[in-house]
């Protein structure tokens, strides 16, 4: 059997459809309604609700906590005050991306990492000779993610404490319900929006406080179908589909450097020696041999495709996760990783890895799309990532 | 048209005539296009009939038009509308309470949709899905049309002969049975066209209503079919449609564009009323507003109805008389009304208690085609229906910014409402029309009359005083068939062009008319731009 999260008792009774899906060892919620479109637009206009519990999550304590996380990630951690997060890459010792997650500071000597893959033995490695205690506390916090232009609304009323003067990326302590937790302006949606840190034990309470009062503010329970269309839109990459650990990967060619996934801006070289520093300086000196970029498919290439089968366009409505061939002057430059229609923007969208030097913002490429069982090369452009990034999510 | 003269500085290039969302959608292509172009808007808001108002303190009503269907896809791709702010939200369900204290319910998703309907008729729940594939089929074969600048069929000019061989082209590769049901579609009337598909009267009804919206037809009258297939349009882009509710309500759509056309370099002037066209030697040399301002530009485009922009904007005199004519002759009748509800409460419904996700859909009152019949005889013989057909939706639980937290807005679209009133229209049988209405509604929701904070009742006499539209008539005119494609407003004018050079219409007056489209806008743009 999966493991059920902390929320299992509330999430369950909302799936009207049997559409659960694994994540991490547990089951979690695909969508909830029968149509998920109105999970998607609550991220976007009012507030959605995830239960995002399945994220790995370490606290390493002690005095060398500072030490430990800052010679294993990318970014600086000692510039990190208490109360900030860190969204990061950690590397090998080639500079070649292991995983990406975040670190939160709690306090002068705590920090919480989450990770979308186990790290208990990479952080175990990394401490070697550190005074610091790492624990594994992934099953003991659960987490939601409050996300979309209402949160804010909803967790002033639902908190103790109002979260008007949470800035992005910071995190502080708060009581929902009763039950002490931590609330994070973070998220995997590109939108204004929370995560919610909540002792596993006393998560029910939490829910039905944000829940009940998120009934005034058309607060939506939503699922991973939602999330991915939010985070394609917001250009955030998920490990697995976008890239592969460098643990994992079978051959060289699988692996990616934080400046081949765009993340460069997560690497500080400024600071004192840490995982895959020399190969980064290395190759921050030189162009990057690929990048993600974002691909915008061009509507009317598309339609015209369908209509010389006597077709109109037909996109699926949960984004893709295959990977699909990028061309330029027909020869092949990369490939897409993950895809979808838009349902905000009215575009059809992908995420892509391209080679040098095709991966400048405007290039005019071709993306492989199937009509009616004819792989068709459709006319697409290169952009910039994020797809959406509106002013509310930094304000 | 005419490029500024060297050495010359014209400030405009062009003016249009009302902030309506088909003139502004005009004047962004016409920007787009590099053209100088200025909107007079008479009222303080943009959008004529597509407006979101704070009627009441916290509580924002989509005053008139309330629901997004039309809206040219290729419109919201050239103007990239959504990094304007063009949201548009899912909305997912029609309710239609019964007498017998039962619902009928169209959902989201077709199995759900399919056993709900099974339980009524069985038969029509397999009836659905092959009526659903062919009214597909309709909208696609008309779908080309709504982008096409109609040929007249009489002319022998080769771009007309043509467009009308690509026409026929296009209805020959419909094959014979989609052809005959097209046909069908264009004469009938949608309750005879549904009674020989459906046998539970409440689904007819309920799919007939929307072949007389914003018509002066019942369904029973011929011609209502057509009305159907036009807003089936709304309905056939899939997973791309824009059909729901825009965020911020309809004038969110207006703002928009709006603000489209001012990236594009529009300047747009408000409560800037135009009293009438500068015509000089049979061309439009620019526009006199009523405060007695001149503004000159070689190009002036009317986005008001074809009444205003033949008969009242300029003299008839510059006219031929057959089209002075036709313009009079021209079908207005509004026929519909609207009340705006601001509610302390959401209603509940005797047929489905409490709350639930129906209440994010629409309510139809229209339990069968006698009921409509009915409200329209009322209609028929002057009066306003006592039962009328009404479709309902509660935009606050789709958007929850049109309404305090808790609070809740209640759009209330109403048939029927003559224009022409035994009597005419006075303020106490405005409040006798709203009394009906939410009588009507309360035998549904009996919670409804209490919770009511504040009430906006609109007959098509205000819709006329408020938005300019002619005797109310939501499309700008009636879409009746002899006003359509080649015909709108009239046979060799319905390419967006005058007898007056210079002066052009790109209202939805033109073709392919009503509802929150924007063809006409656009298209009337493409017009300006080859001349």
């Amino acid at each position: 059997m999966l493991k059920t999260t902390p929320f299992h008792s509330r999430t369950a009774p909302l799936v009207q459809g049997a559409a659960w899906r694994r994540w991490a060892g547990y089951s979690v919620a695909s969508a909830y309604e029968l149509v998920h479109d109105r999970e998607y637009a609550a991220v976007r206009h009012a507030a959605a609700l995830f239960d995002v519990s399945p994220l790995y999550k370490y606290q390493i304590r002690g005095r060398d906590a500072v030490r430990l996380l800052d010679r294993m990630v990318t970014r600086d951690v000692t510039k990190a005050s208490v109360g900030q997060v860190l969204y990061t890459t950690w590397c090998d010792a080639h500079g070649k991306v292991i995983d990406d997650g975040t670190v939160s500071r709690l306090d002068d000597q705590t920090f919480r990492l989450t990770a979308a893959e186990p790290n208990l033995r990479w952080l175990g490695m990394n401490s070697f000779g550190l005074d610091v205690a790492i624990e594994d506390v992934s099953e003991a916090i659960g987490a939601l993610a409050l996300q979309g232009p209402l949160s804010r609304a909803i967790l002033n009323r639902a908190a103790d404490r109002e979260v008007d003067s949470l800035k992005y990326f910071r995190v502080a302590p708060n009581v929902i319900a009763g039950v002490p937790v931590e609330i994070s302006r973070t998220g995997y949606t590109g939108d204004l929006g929370y995560e919610i840190w909540v002792p596993a034990a006393q998560a029910v309470p939490v829910w039905d406080r944000v829940v009940t009062i998120g009934a005034d503010y058309g607060i939506t329970a939503a699922g991973i179908w939602a999330l991915d269309l939010a985070r394609i839109e917001a250009g955030l990459v998920m490990l697995d589909v976008d890239y592969h650990s460098s643990r994992r990967a079978m051959i060289e060619d699988q692996k990616s450097s934080p400046f081949e996934l765009s993340l460069g801006w997560t690497v500080s070289l400024a600071k004192g020696p840490f995982n895959g520093k020399r190969a980064l300086a290395a190759e921050r000196a030189a162009t990057p041999a690929w990048r993600l970029v974002g691909i915008e498919v061009d509507w009317d290439a598309l339609e015209t495709l369908y209509a010389a089968v006597h077709l109109p366009p037909s996109l699926p409505s949960i984004a893709w996760r295959t990977s699909v061939p990028i061309y330029r002057g027909g020869e092949q430059i990369g490939y897409a990783s993950s895809g979808g229609w838009s349902p905000l923007l009215k575009k059809y969208l992908a995420l892509a890895h391209l080679r040098a030097p095709h991966y400048e913002p405007g290039t005019g490429v071709e993306i492989e799309v199937t009509v009616e069982h004819q792989r068709r090369p459709a006319a697409a452009r290169v952009a910039t990532l994020p797809f959406f990034d509106p002013a509310r999510r930094k304000s | 048209m005419t490029r500024p003269r060297v050495g010359t500085r014209r400030a405009w290039d062009v003016i249009v005539i009302g902030g309506g969302h088909n003139g502004l959608v005009n004047a962004a292509y016409l920007s787009r296009a590099g053209k100088r172009v200025l909107v007079l808007e008479r009222r303080p808001v943009l959008g004529g009939a597509a407006v979101s108002e704070q009627i009441y303190p916290g509580f924002t009503f989509s005053v008139f038009s309330y629901v997004v269907s039309l809206l040219r896809p290729e419109i919201i791709r050239d103007l990239d509308l959504p990094r304007h702010g063009l949201h548009i939200l899912p909305l997912e369900s029609t309710v239609t309470p019964l007498p017998d204290g039962d619902y009928l319910a169209g959902w989201a998703d077709p199995d759900q949709t399919r056993r709900e309907i099974y339980r009524h008729s069985p038969r029509d729940a397999d009836t659905t899905i092959e009526f659903g594939r062919l009214m597909y089929h309709m909208a696609m074969a008309v779908k080309p049309i709504l982008s096409m600048i109609p040929p007249d069929p009489t002319s022998l000019a080769p771009s007309d002969l043509a467009a009308l061989v690509r026409l026929g082209g296009h209805f020959r590769s419909l094959g014979a049975e989609r052809f005959h049901a097209l046909y069908k579609l264009m004469t009938m009337s949608s309750a005879d066209y549904l009674d020989a598909w459906f046998e539970f009267e409440p689904l007819k009804a309920t799919k007939s209503a929307s072949g007389i919206i914003g018509t002066f037809l019942g369904p029973r009258s011929p011609g209502s079919a057509y009305v159907l297939l036009h807003h089936y349009m709304g309905e056939i882009d899939g997973a791309f449609r824009a059909w729901g509710f825009a965020k911020g309500g309809t004038g969110a759509i207006s703002n928009a564009i709006a603000d489209a056309a001012r990236a594009f370099g529009t300047t747009i002037r408000t409560e800037a009323p135009v009293a009438r066209v500068l015509v000089k030697d049979g061309r439009a040399t620019g526009v006199a507003l009523e405060s007695g301002e001149e503004i000159k530009a070689p190009v002036v485009v009317s986005g008001l109805d074809p009444r205003r922009t033949f008969l009242e904007l300029v003299d008839p005199s510059h006219l031929p008389g057959d089209l002075v004519d036709r313009i009079r002759r021209l079908k207005f009748r509004g026929s519909s009304g609207k009340v705006n509800l601001a509610l302390a409460e959401l209603p509940n419904f005797t047929c489905m208690p409490g709350p639930g996700p129906h209440l994010r859909g629409a309510f139809s009152m229209s339990p069968s085609f006698d009921y409509l019949e009915q409200a329209f005889d009322d209609a028929k013989y002057g009066d306003f229906s006592r039962r009328p057909y009404m479709d309902i939706v509660i935009p606050s639980m789709i958007d929850p910014g049109m309404a305090p937290p808790g609070k809740h807005v209640m759009s209330i679209f109403v048939q029927y409402a003559p224009y022409h009133l035994n009597g005419g229209w006075t303020d106490p049988k405005r409040e006798a029309f709203g009394d009906a209405v939410v009588d009507t509604l309360a035998q549904h929701a009996p919670n409804l009359r209490s919770s009511i904070l504040h009430r906006q009742v609109l007959t098509p006499v205000d819709i006329e005083r408020i938005t300019g539209l002619s005797e109310g008539n939501i499309f700008a005119g009636e879409l009746a068939l002899q006003q359509l494609f080649f015909l709108r407003p009239a046979a060799s004018w319905s390419r967006y062009r005058t007898p007056i050079r210079g002066y052009y219409q790109c209202g939805a007056g033109t073709h392919p008319g009503g509802g929150i489209m924007g063809a006409s806008g656009r298209l009337a743009a493409m017009a300006i731009l080859a001349d």
